[in-house]
């Protein structure tokens, strides 16, 4: 099911929760709604679950206005952060329930939950409550209970965030798998950029209720529209500095006191002679080398595969991420490396960036 | 162990012991004086089952109910009582809890001065309005009254186990094909089951031991009396009070409620403790 969001606003009084928000859901794509918490993507989700009503614009699934169409005839699956389910029923109940209110016949209902539930990996705990369930098996419960009744459309809010660190990275795994498999529609809201990038076809990132970028996670990574997409997506997040662009001998270079780095033509063509930009780059594409923009070491950081370092440049504080055969140490003076074709440019005023503004 | 340790752990049991002592003295009497001719002081003078001969028959002679009679209409109003407070009260609390209309502030806030309000200023009130409606001497207009002071409690503390329940899984119920009203009846009620059982509890004892409404409200111990009403009866103006009859029918009236909280004490705890322990 195609789903499309237009203008779609939600207010109580003066407060905003989702700001004309316009995006379009391909069939079958999965979709991940992105964002620090209070940004508006759980109202957003919840209008479209049709728990909240909008207060302006139009939600349409397919080709029909759902506005006022209550949450039971959307034919809808939803999971919550708290798995939400109902602690008086055995699990069985708890997956059979939509079913149970649709009126399906009993065999059909025991066979349809059954077989779910054996592919969630629960069909042996059909006889429990909740409560006697782990975090993680709770989740898969919940993830059935929205799958039972084939719906054309998957809300998740934030599902994986009561599980622990471990569970989180195999359960992310297997619902995209899963939804995929099903080739179901699917919306995912997050404030983790990690399981956004992971599991979604396309990015929705969201703040103060209004919709930053909509893109793939390639190009949200690499062609970032605006510095707050730009600093949220990514860990380590990406680096900003305030330079000013200019042509020297042929070459563009971003400099402020104490930092001169080239920057390619591309990038260079662009923002030179626009005075005080900010310049991004990712603490992976700066590399530590023999020649480049001095700084000192100000800590080192083992992360395993790479060590974070912080360096100091002048007033200005740059994250790298270096490899730990290079044994940096605190107080040791480095050379960096910024000439990178992946480095971002944006307005200071209007925070856009001056690369990929369209 | 040091003295002074042992001292120390000694001092709140003495304190309870103390404290509780006057209660259990008071129990303990009743229930001797209910087999007793007579008590002087904590010693009788003498078994005697007479005092429970009210058990058959009138005491007060004819005319007068008997105490089966009585406690019948007992039961309906506690029993009444308990029944309309639980179901105004959670569609009530639900309705407080959960949904935004016009006026829920200034219910909310008028629910609660009504729970402060001492209710013996407005029994002349009532009794206008029971005897208008032809409610007056009458269990029905006692167990009406009764409840409307009730609901008011009842309102906040339903009010307040549904306000423990989350939203996600109300919203869960909804979006899996649930009607407003299910999901208040299949899904939120049982998890809130623990609350609705201490209400019940309290619904029924507060019906069931009350003596001011249904003193006010009905002519002394006639056909519409409670066992409160029926139990001042043995107190009368020309005669000399039967103590041992009426510590015999307190304790009749005592022996529902007895049973009440040992097999309740578990919730009620639960509700003491300020809010639903979930419903597993």
């Amino acid at each position: 099911m195609k789903v499309k969001l237009e203008n779609l606003s939600k207010r109580w009084g003066k407060v905003v929760g989702a700001d004309h928000i316009n995006l379009d859901i391909n069939d079958g794509e999965f979709v991940a709604f992105l964002g620090p918490s209070g940004c508006g993507k759980t109202t957003t989700l919840l209008m479209v679950a049709g728990i909240y009503k909008p207060t302006e614009g139009n939600i349409w699934f397919d080709n029909q206005v759902v506005n006022y169409m209550t949450p039971k005839d959307r034919n809808i699956g939803m999971v919550f952060q708290s798995y939400a389910l109902y602690p008086h029923m055995n699990v069985f109940q708890n997956i059979s329930y939509p079913l149970k209110l649709k009126k399906v016949p009993k065999n059909d209902m025991r066979e349809r939950a059954q077989r779910v539930a054996d592919m969630m990996g629960i069909g042996h705990l059909m006889d429990r409550r909740p409560a006697q369930l782990s975090g993680g098996q709770q989740q898969r419960v919940a993830l059935g209970r929205a799958l039972v009744k084939e719906p054309q459309l998957l809300l998740f809010d934030e599902p994986l965030s009561n599980l622990d660190a471990r569970l989180r990275l195999s359960m992310r795994g297997e619902i995209k798998r899963l939804v995929i498999e099903l080739g179901i529609t699917a919306i995912y809201v997050t404030h983790d950029q990690v399981e956004a990038m992971t599991m979604a076809d396309r990015i929705a990132v969201m703040k103060e209720g209004k919709l930053q970028a909509y893109d793939p996670p390639d190009e949200l990574y690499d062609q970032p529209r605006t510095l707050f997409v730009a600093g949220f997506v990514g860990n380590p997040p990406m680096n900003f500095l305030e330079v000013e662009v200019s042509r020297k001998n042929g070459d563009y270079h971003a400099h402020r006191e104490k930092f001169d780095a080239i920057v390619p033509t591309e990038q260079g063509e662009k923002t030179a002679g626009k005075g005080n930009v900010i310049m991004g780059i990712r603490p992976e594409d700066i590399t530590i080398s023999d020649e480049g923009v001095g700084g000192e070491i100000y800590v080192v950081e083992p992360l395993g595969r790479d060590d974070l370092v912080t360096v100091q440049i002048g007033e200005a504080i740059v994250h790298v991420l270096a490899d730990p055969v290079l044994g940096l140490k605190m107080g040791q003076n480095v050379t960096l490396d910024f000439s990178t074709h992946k480095v971002q440019f944006f307005d200071p005023q209007t925070e856009k960036s001056l690369l990929w503004a369209e | 162990m040091t003295l002074r340790k042992r001292f120390g752990r000694a001092v709140p049991y003495v304190l309870l012991i103390i404290t509780v002592l006057p209660v259990i003295v008071g129990y303990f009497w009743l229930i001797l004086s209910s087999f007793s001719i007579s008590t002087e002081g904590l010693r009788s003078t003498g078994f005697t089952l007479s005092n429970w001969s009210f058990l058959r028959g009138s005491p007060f002679g004819r005319g007068y109910p008997s105490i089966w009679k009585v406690t019948l209409n007992t039961f309906v109003v506690a029993i009444g009582m308990t029944i309309a407070v639980i179901v105004v009260s959670s569609l009530a609390g639900y309705a407080l809890s959960r949904l935004n209309f016009p006026g829920r502030k200034s219910f909310l806030s008028l629910t609660l001065i009504l729970h402060a309000f001492p209710s013996v200023t407005l029994l002349i009130g009532i009794y206008f309005v029971l005897r208008t409606l032809k409610l007056y001497n009458t269990v029905l207009g006692v167990g009406l009254v009764m409840i409307g002071f009730e609901l008011p409690f009842g309102i906040w503390l339903m009010k307040g186990f549904f306000d423990n329940v989350s939203w996600d899984m109300e919203r869960a119920a909804m979006i899996d094909g649930a009607s407003r009203l299910r999901v208040w009846g299949e899904i939120i009620l049982p998890t809130i089951k623990p609350g609705i059982a201490a209400l019940a509890i309290f619904a029924f004892i507060s019906g069931w031991n009350a003596w001011l409404i249904p003193k006010t409200f009905t002519i002394g111990a006639g056909q519409q009396a409670t066992l409160s009403v029926y139990l001042e009866n043995f107190r009368g103006d020309t005669v000399a009070v039967q103590w041992g009859a009426v510590t015999a029918v307190g304790l009749f009236q005592l022996i529902p409620v007895a049973i009440f909280f040992i097999f309740t004490q578990d919730l009620l705890l639960s509700i003491y403790a300020g809010g639903a322990k979930g419903g597993t």
